[in-house]
């Protein structure tokens, strides 16, 4: 992190994410409404808890392709099995025991294995894809069928105290993680980890165990990622697994400003990434532009925000690291 | 030797009794069932869908492989999963053996352009199902995209447009562009929509048939728009992502939603029951499947030189909504399983 200028990438996504929701404000007539401004942060709310997973796998210097496998396929069986006839908190369970078990596997693979992060995730992701499609749900799209009453079903949907559920499930499992990377010695051991491996296991920090309990931990917020998905569509579709909804997640880390060499930046900068992706998307879809202008201003943007960070900062010896990419 | 001899008597006794079994059940013969019977029977016939896994292709396998088991012919799947080029090799492998009939899904018009030549020339009937490459096989089933389109239109008109006392706006939440049933189903859209100076569209959006972006974007659209008057969408599984949006916005009484799709009970009828969708109109997969079942007993039978003399079966569409809901409007896959096709 350059410290001359003082404008970190995270700055520069920050100013243009100002700049871009400055604009929007005056151009477009509506944006600046507190409802539209709620829903523009609900929109992208499932897309930032992700990000806060993938995160913390990032800032332990490693990667979790993964999540977007475990998130559909282990929500599609919780909700087959509720179908099937099981009492909801049991098929949670079953859910939670799966994604645990698929963290665990993730941890010990790149741990103790030593396969790097990248291809052991991959690797996993088309598995339990594979598994879950084989055995768990064979049917893509599983619906949450007619009498689900309980307020579980209300975490994608409802409201608290005028917020969108949603955004209040984005807003706790960020303050969770933050105060766990924060205040938490296994948080800092991450942090430690993923600065320095090596250093780090000589100072004597368990790295092997704490990489498993890492990748539980993304497991697990995937697990809620999914949960929100499916409450508020009301049915959860596997072929997700296929889709390139996991190159989104890493766009809103990296471009928050969480460098993939690991041990740098926290949850702020993935608010802040999740935010300017919440803000362009609300400000085009009222601006009524095509799928395909809107992706393309989208990549200009990211660019923009990737070119000015290296003219700003360019990387040389002093803040170049071993393993950046 | 008497235990020969016995077992000679023995012998020839089964055999008697089997000759006269056999001539018994013979099963009647009213001139033609018999040799219809007798064709079909130890036939091959393959399928190459889009993906296994969801609704339409579950449901028409079901009804396939029903007939299958019925008359004695095999139905042989591969899953290409998705994937166009699979879906090639998938198809290249089932022309190398040979098979008499080959059932094809094409994701686009130009994804089998060379697949389909190539099966009839190596002479293989070809049937290609609910989505049509350039190029025509022996036999199409499925719907018509536009008939699709004119009709989502026509119930959006009559819920916003002149005679309805509303305020015309409506807005367009579509899938992936460059896919044909998208394509020809915004061609209806324009022709409807042209003859209709009152309706207008606000906004007109891709969610790329992904729920949640249906969801995201129409909720931005409601929030600008907070007079719209109807909504057209695509394809069930994506609309469920509008509804949400609707529903939360609490809108549902205002937007009039029109969707579409194969009409199975928890995508369809049960979105109409509790008024997610207003109108919704199925292409039938249980239709679906008695068409694609006749297709092939027609070309069993008649074995036509491939290619020569290409015939449609049309799917007859309906339009469901609250008031003409009936417990048979749509079906569940373990029906379907169980006694489809």
């Amino acid at each position: 992190m350059p410290i001359a200028t003082g404008l970190s990438q995270e700055r520069i996504v920050l100013v243009i994410a100002v700049a871009l929701f400055v604009v929007f404000s005056i151009a477009l007539p509506g944006f600046l409404d507190a409802g539209n401004l709620l829903s523009l942060i609900q929109n992208v709310s499932i897309l930032g808890i992700l990000g806060v997973g993938m995160a913390i796998a990032i800032i332990g210097r490693g990667i979790d392709l993964s999540i977007l496998s475990t998130m559909p396929i282990s929500v599609a069986w919780m909700l087959s099995l509720v179908n099937g006839g099981m009492p909801l908190w049991l098929a949670f369970l079953c859910a939670l025991a799966f994604v645990v078990l698929v963290g665990i596997v993730n941890g010990v693979l790149i741990a103790y294995v030593e396969i790097p992060a990248i291809f052991a995730t991959l690797a996993m992701g088309i598995a339990v894809y594979g598994f879950g499609k084989a055995y768990l749900v064979p049917i893509e799209a599983v619906y949450i069928s007619g009498g689900g009453t309980s307020w579980f079903y209300s975490i994608g949907s409802g409201r608290v105290l005028g917020v969108p559920a949603p955004v209040v499930v984005f807003a706790l499992v960020a303050l969770a993680a933050w105060l766990f990377l924060r205040y938490l010695k296994p948080g800092r051991f991450i942090y430690g980890m993923g600065d320095n491996p090596a250093a780090a296991r000589i100072t004597g920090i368990p790295v092997r165990p704490m990489i498993v309990v890492q990748y539980v931990l993304i497991s697990i917020i995937a697990l809620v990622a999914g949960i929100v998905m499916a409450t508020a569509l009301s049915h959860i579709n596997t072929r997700l697994a296929l889709s390139t909804m996991v190159y989104d997640v890493i766009l809103v880390v990296v471009l928050g400003g969480i460098g993939l060499s690991g041990g740098k930046g926290g949850i702020r900068n993935v608010i802040v990434g999740t935010v300017l992706i919440g803000i362009l998307l609300n400000g085009m879809t009222i601006m009524n532009l095509t799928y395909t202008v809107q992706s393309i201003l989208k990549s200009v943007i990211l660019l923009a925000a990737i070119v000015v960070d290296t003219l700003l900062n360019p990387r040389d010896e002093q803040t170049a690291q071993h393993g950046d990419i | 030797m008497p235990a020969m001899k016995l077992l000679k008597a023995m012998a020839a006794a089964a055999v008697l009794t089997a000759a006269t079994g056999a001539a018994v059940s013979e099963p009647y013969d009213d001139g033609q069932s018999k040799t219809y019977y007798e064709t079909v029977k130890g036939k091959k016939v393959a399928f190459v869908p889009l993906s296994m896994g969801f609704d339409l292709t579950e449901g028409w396998n079901a009804g396939l492989q029903n007939q299958a088991r019925a008359l004695g012919y095999t139905v042989e799947v591969r899953d290409p999963n998705w994937n166009v080029e699979a879906g090639v090799q998938a198809a290249n492998g089932f022309i190398a053996d040979k098979p008499d009939v080959l059932i094809l899904h094409p994701l686009d018009q130009q994804a089998y352009n060379r697949v389909v030549p190539r099966a009839l020339a190596a002479g293989i009937n070809v049937i290609q199902i609910n989505m049509k490459s350039v190029t025509n096989g022996d036999a199409f089933v499925g719907a018509d995209w536009y008939d699709l389109g004119v009709k989502q239109a026509e119930a959006v008109v009559a819920a916003c447009g002149k005679d309805s006392g509303k305020n015309g706006k409506i807005a367009i939440v579509t899938g992936q562009a460059a896919t044909p049933t998208i394509v020809i189903g915004n061609m209806a859209f324009d022709d409807v929509f042209g003859q209709h100076p009152e309706i207008q569209i606000v906004a007109r959006q891709s969610a790329d048939f992904d729920p949640a972006k249906a969801q995201a974007i129409t909720s931005t659209i409601l929030k600008q728009n907070p007079d719209l008057c109807g909504i057209v969408g695509v394809w069930d599984g994506q609309d469920s992502g509008t509804a949400a949006a609707i529903r939360e916005a609490n809108m549902q009484d205002q937007v009039f939603f029109v969707s579409s799709g194969g009409g199975s009970k928890a995508a369809a009828c049960d979105n109409i029951e509790n008024g997610s969708f207003d109108a919704y109109v199925s292409y039938d997969v249980p239709g679906q499947a008695r068409d694609l079942n006749a297709a092939l007993k027609i070309l069993l039978q008649t074995k036509p030189e491939p290619g020569s003399n290409p015939f449609a079966l049309y799917t007859p569409l309906k339009v469901l909504t609250k008031d003409n809901l009936t417990p048979s409007s749509c079906w569940k896959l373990e029906e379907l399983k169980a006694m489809g096709g």
